[in-house]
This record gives C-alpha cells, structure tokens and sequence, in this order.
C-alpha cells in the first residue's frame, strides 16, 4: 500500500493525475435526482469506445479496396476468428450510437438543458452530432455492397444540385466522374482516422463543458445556488461512486438490448444491414429502392417533401436547403427558447403539445423515409416538415405566451 | 416515462409491418438450419445443379465440411469435381464475361443469395419455373420474370405450365394474369420428393449465407444469461451505495 501511495505521490507532483480524478470523479457532484433520461450520455460514451475498439480490429482485416473491399468483408465473417461478432459489434454499434444519441438529445428538449449556461455545451453535443452523421456517411460506404454504393451515390448527388458550384463540388468529394475506387479510399481515410480523430476532441470538450457549468437535472434547477458550508451543492452527490455504480446497471440493461440485436437479430429487420448490400456493389445496376439507414430517414423523407421549384431554383436544391436547415436550426435552440424555466415539469401545456409533436413529427418522417414516395406519403411528409419547423420557428413565441408552474428551489424526488 | 416509450414503439411498428410485405405471394421454405441430413443433401444439389454455372467463392469447402459433418475424403469425393485443394474457396472457372455471353446476365455468386432475396423467395422461384416458348431457354418464373435462368431442376421436377386467370380492369379490358404453375409432365421426383429437395438445397443456401448463424445463436444465450446475472450484482451494488441518499 505504502509504495502504490509513494507513487501516486511521484505522479501528482508531476502530473495532476489526483487533481483530475477529483475534478470529474469523485467531487464531481451531479445532482441527485438523475431519472432514465440520465443514462445516455454515459452510453454514448460506452459506444464510441466500443466503436472505436471494433474499429480498429476490423481494419486489420479489411481492404479499401474496390475490387476486395466487399469480399474482405466476407473474409472477416468467415474466416477471421471472432471476426462476424467484431462486425456485427460495430454494424450494430451504429445503430446504438444514433439511437443513443437521439436519446440524449431529447432528454436535453425534455428538461432544457441546452439553456444558460449550458448553451456552449449543445453546441459542443450538436457538433459531435454532425460529425456523428459524417462517420456514418462515409463508413456506410465500406462494405461496398449495393446499398453503400447507391446510398452513396444519392448522398453526393445532393450536392450536385446546388447551383453553380454544384458539379463541380460533387466531382471533388468523389474524386472520380463516379464513385469508384479513389472515393472508396478517402472514404476510408476520413471513416477511420479524421472524423474519429475530431469526435473524440468533440466529446472531450464536451464533458469539459459540462463539468465547468455542472449538469441539469429533471427539475431544471440550479443546484448550484444551494451550497453547504464546505462549498458543496446540497443536492449534489459525487459523480463517483453514485454514477458510477448506478450507470454500470444502465450499462447492462443497454448491452442485453444490444446483445440481442447483435446475437438474434443482427439484419434487424433489414433496418440495420439492408438486403441488398449483400450483393457487390454494381455500378451499371440500380437496386429498386434506395432508402438511407433509419437513423437518417427523417431528413431524407424532407429532401423528398420539397415538391416544387422556385424561379431558377430546382425543388432538389430546395430539398437540400431544407434537410440542411432541419439539422442546423437546433443549433440555435438555446436562443429560441424563451421560457423563464427549463424543465417540462414546470412548463404550461402549449410547450408540452409542441413538444409531442416534434416527436410524432421526427418518427412519423423517419418512417416515411425507409418507404417508396407516393402522393400520400410526400404529403404527409410535408406535414411532418412543417411540424417539425414549427416547433423551432414558432419557439419564441409560443415559450413566452405559455403559462408556466413555480419552480421549486431545491431538486425534488 | 414509459408511456413515451410506448408511444415511440407503436409509432415505428408500421414500418416493420411494412418492412416485411413483398409484391407476389411467397410459399413459405420452413427450413431446420439444425438439420445436418438436409444440409448435406442441399449441399449436394448446390454442387451438381448450381455450381456448373454459379460460384460460392467466398465459402471454403473445408469450412463447409466441418460445420455440415463431412470429412475432407468425403468431400473430395462428393462435393469437389475438380482438383481443388479442400481449403479452397468454392469459386468456378466460368467467367463473368463468358456468362453474360451465354445467358445475357453473368450468372451472380449464390454465397449471399439467401440474405439479399430471403429463404422464402428463393424456394418459391425454384420451383414456380414454367413453359414458355418465347423465352431463350423455354422457360419463364412466376417470381422472376423473364429470368435468363434455364430450369435446371426440370429432370427431377419435371415441366410445368403457367395458369392464367382473365381479370377484367376498369375500362372493361380482358387481361390474362399468371395465377400458379402447375405439372405437365412429370418428372424423377413426386411433387413432395421435389418439394423437399429445393427445401434442402434452400437450407444449405440460407446455411452457406451466415455459416457462424447457429453458433452466434446459442452464444447469445450465453450472454444473456450472463448479463442477466451481472444486472442483479449490479442492481444490489447500487442499492447499497444509495441507500444513504434521500
């Protein structure tokens, strides 16, 4: 015992290695009251690392490379040892990710927590989510099955319809008149090196953020305001042990769901590793139905939504702006909200209609997006873009006018 | 809180209801994946029937051995007619040219064929070939029309004509519309003899699309065996540490 304190000892004066544990461990204090909602973002964390890891095992195996790439693929499932559980890991952890994701950002809108003065640390998560999509984007083109192709190929030809610039911008992502060995490679290099590289600086400033202005909690209140003599939050408790041990159980319950999918059910459906992108990727052949994965279908039914041109401007251009316009405006979600309080619980019921339809809204389009378009479908997914506007555009208006309940000062339950 | 979640899983079940609908009625394979005898008698049909013309190159044929129970004499002697070695990919000596030459489409690589059309499908179009004289080969498919795929199994099931159905449209039109197939002439299979046979070989080929399928089946009991012991350590850890938090 004695030697292990001597070296801790010899550490700390050369490295704040005590100093940090305390910071974000273990008086760290977090309030109390964390709910469900509260797993997440421990979550995330658990899949990034696990991505990361999986990552790294799978390009050992894997060539980017146009004529090997699908069958090295094939090569991991089969021949490599543990190489299917180490993919579907990572095809599965995908999906996690998002899926993650989405639930962390909600319990942000449930409970305001992108409010001052945390509105750096949305911005913070928003960028991480942006990045989030690229490592997607480009990782789906990988396998170079059908589906990565195809997908690919819609993805990049958004960008062919801004005006001017627009071949010519489509033409450097690619590399290539089309897509071919040369974007597969760059695909691959931003996939496994730049964008993990600018996440994982994105998350650290991230939970830096978050441990400078202190976490939110269900009630939205400050607990901050409410120090004992030793200058400790009253309704604070340190991040270590409580957290810990408290997100190890969400950590099981989280890998039982995704032992599941990964063990039982790893095609989902269809949903997670579509059918055809168990066929090469064939440049000459397009698949009947070309649908992004889930986790960007929402955007995608908006892309679809826009219908009509104005003036010079083509209704896929108009898409574009919109499907754009859907992810940056929650940028500005902390200057939109105008309501005295944070949490749901003490908003009038004008915030919690909104509220409910934003998420009808984001599934509903979401769902739309995996399907073919018909007159029906485009309308209702017109609907759904206008709703899920609303919500933000309307914000400031509508947080101001709604009645709202007194908040209390110290957290409850 | 959970009545989000609720209303989050009712809103999605659309999309998985829609997910599995498909355009032509599929007949349904039931194949036993834990069924070695039917394996290795698809395995068998795969090999003589298929791989004249169709490649499975990303199945070795040791693997195959090893997971369906035969040991590499066997192999070489049943299942390997040329001189390959046993640890060898599956792969053929017609090139993709050569079948697009001869059939119109190159003839795809079968080793992933269950995953993209679904056991169902392929059970179905096995056995849905019929007569049809304005097609290259004299056969068209009730589920792939216009296929350039000759009825290879025609010896064993047989030939088969198309039933047609005269659907009457809107504007008082006739249409004839392809109802089923039925057996004209029989062949060195009963129906059900047949029937089984395309069922083994759609096993074998929904075996050779995910080999680890069965393993990574029971090894998820396992897991989640274990998780659902590690969610009670970690469940009572954290009872004890918050017991004293009001």
């Amino acid at each position: 015992m004695g030697m292990l304190v001597n070296f801790r000892d010899w550490i700390d004066a050369r490295f704040p290695l005590t100093k940090m544990w305390e910071e974000h461990l273990s008086k760290y204090y977090a309030p109390k009251n964390f709910n469900f909602w509260y797993f997440f973002g421990s979550l995330a964390l658990l899949v990034l690392v696990l991505q990361i890891i999986t990552g790294i095992f799978l390009t050992m195996n894997y060539k980017p490379d146009a004529e090997m790439a699908f069958a090295s693929v094939e090569y991991i499932m089969r021949d490599v040892e543990w190489g299917w559980l180490i993919r579907y890991m990572h095809s599965t952890g995908a999906t996690a990710f998002f899926l993650v994701v989405y639930l962390h950002m909600f319990r942000a809108l449930l409970y305001g927590s992108y409010k001052r003065p945390r509105e750096l640390l949305w911005i913070f998560g928003m960028m991480i989510y942006l990045a989030l999509m690229a490592e997607a984007f480009f990782g789906y083109l990988l396998p170079w099955g059908q589906m990565s192709y195809w997908g690919a190929q819609v993805i990049i030809s958004l960008f062919g319809a801004i005006p001017v610039i627009g071949d010519d911008l489509s033409l450097w992502i690619r590399g290539d008149f089309v897509i071919s060995d040369v974007t597969l490679n760059r695909f691959f290099a931003l996939h496994v090196i730049a964008v993990p590289f600018v996440l994982a600086i994105l998350v650290v400033l991230h939970i830096l953020a978050l441990h400078e202005v202190g976490s939110n909690n269900p009630d939205g209140v400050e607990i901050k305001k409410n120090k004992d003599e030793n200058g400790i939050p009253k309704d604070g408790i340190p991040f270590h042990p409580y957290y810990t041990v408290k997100d190890i159980v969400g950590v099981v319950v989280f890998l039982m769901f995704f032992s599941f999918v990964m063990f039982f059910v790893p095609e989902g459906g269809g949903y997670l590793l579509e059918a055809p992108n168990f066929e090469p990727a064939d440049p000459l052949k397009t698949p009947e139905h070309i649908a992004p994965v889930w986790y960007f279908t929402p955007y995608y039914a908006m892309l679809r939504a826009v219908t009509i041109d104005i003036g010079p401007l083509s209704a896929k251009f108009l898409g574009v702006i919109v499907m754009g316009a859907a992810v940056v405006i929650l940028f500005f979600l902390p200057w939109l909200d105008r309501s005295p309080v944070k949490s749901i619980r003490y908003r009038g019921p004008i915030c919690k209609i909104m509220l409910g339809l934003f998420v009808v809204s984001f599934v509903v389009l979401g769902w739309l997006g995996t399907q073919a378009p018909t007159d029906t479908k485009t309308m209702m997914a017109q609907v759904g873009t206008i709703v899920y506007f609303a919500f933000f555009l309307l914000m400031p208006i509508y947080t101001k006018i709604d009645s709202t309940k007194p908040v209390p000062d110290r957290v409850t339950g | 809180m959970k009545k989000y979640l609720l209303s989050a899983l009712l809103l999605v079940a659309p999309a998985l209801v829609a997910a599995s609908g498909g355009g032509v009625h599929l007949d349904k394979a039931n194949i036993d994946p834990t069924n070695k005898e039917s394996l290795q008698r698809g395995a068998r049909t795969f090999v003589n029937y298929c791989m004249g013309c169709h490649s499975a190159k990303y199945q070795r044929y040791n693997r195959l051995g090893r997971d369906l129970g035969i040991s590499d004499d066997d192999i070489i002697q049943n299942l390997m007619f040329t001189g390959e070695k046993t640890g060898d990919l599956m792969d053929i000596a017609m090139t993709k040219e050569m079948g697009k030459k001869w059939f119109g489409a190159a003839p795809p690589d079968l080793t992933l064929v269950a995953r993209v059309r679904g056991n169902d499908w392929l059970y179905t179009y096995l056995r849905t070939f019929y007569q049809d004289d304005s097609r290259p080969f004299g056969v068209n498919n009730q589920v792939f029309s216009n296929v350039g795929m000759p009825n290879v199994l025609w010896e064993l099931q047989g030939t088969q004509k198309a039933v047609y159905e005269t659907v009457i449209d809107d504007e008082g039109h006739e249409h004839q519309v392809l109802e089923g197939v039925e057996i004209e002439e029989a062949g060195s299979q009963t129906p059900a003899e047949f029937d089984r046979t395309v069922r083994d070989l759609v096993n074998f080929l929904a075996y050779m699309g995910e080999p680890i399928k069965l393993e990574r089946q029971s090894l998820g009991i396992k897991v989640m065996l274990f998780l659902f012991v590690f969610f009670i350590v970690a469940y009572l850890l954290k009872k004890e540490y918050w017991k004293d938090i009001h």
